[in-house]
């Protein structure tokens, strides 16, 4: 969102030094999102919309409680809602809340090419510095829950910041403020892991015997993280990884290719320059000259003489 | 111009022209290009104005390199058929670095290193289009899925390191190998150029000289 924090990142994308971090002492801290406990009502998509002044287009009805559709610059929470049939055969509504998941090692920072534009703070909230990016769409490439949304207005990439400008005096997210049911939960990590334990619990003895919490470790763990009546299913909930890891491919492009281009291209330059001390350059000499002039010499003669 | 009268046209102005526009657009996509590579060369960027435009710019001296080089494909694509004497100049590569000549065979108009510059480019600048395109945010950020994206992004990136290294060799080649550049600038080499370096191109011409020589069309 905002440069509020500048002086406790942990990460810094597109960055060899290390950033700056001296007011890195922050509790860790997460968002649990609830499952078993949200009503859909979408007062967390209006608080967001209303804490962030965002205001997105009116879109058209898709034959879904989805509103928007889609995530988008503009959205950066979105209810999702997947009908599912259980082993008993009974409905069960499946609402998500989605939108960033704050990953402790995020695929959006690791592809980032812009100095700065995406910041880690040492609260694990992974946020975008806007007039840093410059809106080359990377990030969508390496997160590995299709999050960022560039803007075709002003071609910058936009997520959920966790309210980083709030977390750092001390509020919570919006979204967690207008939440009615107390399904969406915000503190620190432990605490919140602590808290999702009892729910799991109590699900678990109300017959969700897959009860779980999300917190996917191929990612180093989430800062928003879920509680699943199905936590073995991840995916049941409108599309949600079931192991959610930075793509093999953006690992390779982001990872040893790097060091090695750079190798290359100035192993190549250094090896040209040392051969033009050595071997030299390849100078036609003057009897070289010669040489062709009398070759031609001679083949113009015998070309007469043979007309 | 101070083109001495017995010098041989080595490359039209045409073909000058068209090179040195590719050139330069090459040269404008690896600044750009490097800049979102490596944090080393992020600074790169502000030759263009701020990182946002060599974000902007880039795709568009792609789409100029790939007109540009289809006007090189058409204009050189038979003199870079390879043949036997590549094969026994290819061999005898060490001799070549090594500007130990009189043990280098005779070759035509270009040699192997030089053809394998140009199929190096002939592949690598459209795979470099391609998934450039797919990855051109602006205009093509939906047109696929997001692996898609990622197979492609890897693809434009190992390709455009490749292309790089095939640049260095062949501008150090032309700095290396005296009046080269010259050929490609004014676009005329001298006999003895011709018969130092490339004695059956310069036999062709030699026999043929009377004709007025048309480089692009001896095969």
């Amino acid at each position: 969102m905002s440069d509020l924090q500048s002086q406790d990142y942990v990460r810094r994308s597109a960055t060899t030094i290390t950033p700056p971090a001296a007011r890195s002492h922050e509790d860790q801290v997460a968002k649990l999102i609830d499952v078993s406990r949200c009503i859909g009502c979408k007062a967390c998509q209006s608080a967001c919309m209303e804490w962030n002044d965002l205001r997105p287009e009116i879109g058209h009805f898709e034959g879904s409680y989805e509103n928007p559709a889609d995530l988008g610059p503009s959205v950066w929470t979105l209810m999702k809602f997947a009908e599912y049939e259980n082993e008993q055969g009974n409905l069960e509504w499946l609402i998500r809340k989605d939108g960033c998941m704050h990953c402790e090692d995020p695929g959006c920072l690791k592809a980032c090419p812009a100095p700065g534009a995406i910041v880690q703070y040492a609260n694990g909230i992974v946020d975008f510095i806007s007039d840093k990016c410059i809106g080359c769409g990377y990030c969508v490439k390496g997160c590995p829950f299709d999050v960022p949304r560039i803007s075709k207005v002003d071609h910058k990439a936009y997520k959920c910041t966790l309210c980083s400008d709030r977390v750092s005096v001390g509020l919570e997210p919006a979204c967690v403020k207008a939440c009615p049911t107390g399904a969406i939960m915000f503190g620190s990590k432990t605490d919140m892991t602590d808290w999702a334990g009892e729910r799991i619990e109590d699900l678990k003895s109300r017959g969700f015997e897959k009860a779980g919490l999300y917190d996917p470790p191929e990612v180093g763990g989430t800062h928003v993280m879920y509680v699943l009546h199905h936590a073995d299913k991840p995916s049941l909930y409108s599309g949600l990884p079931d192991k959610p890891r930075i793509s093999p491919l953006v690992q390779v492009w982001k990872g040893a290719i790097k060091p090695l281009a750079v190798f290359g291209i100035a192993a190549a330059a250094v090896f040209g320059f040392f051969h033009w001390v050595t071997v030299g350059p390849n100078e036609v000499q003057e009897e070289d000259e010669l040489e062709a002039d009398r070759l031609l010499r001679e083949m113009k003669e015998e070309e007469e003489k043979s007309s | 111009m101070t083109r001495p009268q017995r010098a041989f046209t080595r490359y039209t102005t045409a073909n000058r022209v068209n090179h040195w526009i590719n050139a330069g657009l090459f040269l404008l996509l690896v600044l750009s290009g490097l800049s979102f590579f490596h944090p080393y060369f992020f600074f790169l960027s502000n030759l263009f104005g701020s990182g946002q435009w060599a974000r902007a710019a880039h795709p568009w001296f792609g789409v100029g390199l790939l007109v540009s080089w289809i006007g090189m494909f058409v204009q050189f694509w038979r003199n870079n058929f390879f043949n036997r004497d590549d094969a026994a100049w290819s061999k005898a590569i060490v001799s070549v670095v090594k500007n130990d000549d009189e043990h280098v065979p005779p070759v035509g108009r270009n040699n192997s290193g030089q053809k394998a510059v140009f199929w190096a480019m002939t592949l690598l600048i459209p795979t470099l289009f391609v998934s450039g395109l797919l990855i051109w945010q602006v205009y093509f950020g939906e047109a696929t899925s997001i692996p898609v994206q990622r197979v492609a992004v890897l693809v434009h990136s190992l390709a455009a390191i490749t292309a790089i290294l095939v640049w260095i060799v062949h501008v150090y080649a032309a700095i290396w190998i005296r009046g080269s550049v010259r050929s490609m600038t004014q676009g005329y080499v001298t006999p003895g150029w011709a018969w130092h370096h490339h004695r059956k191109w310069f036999y062709q011409l030699a026999s043929g000289q009377r004709v007025k020589t048309e480089p692009r069309k001896n095969p």
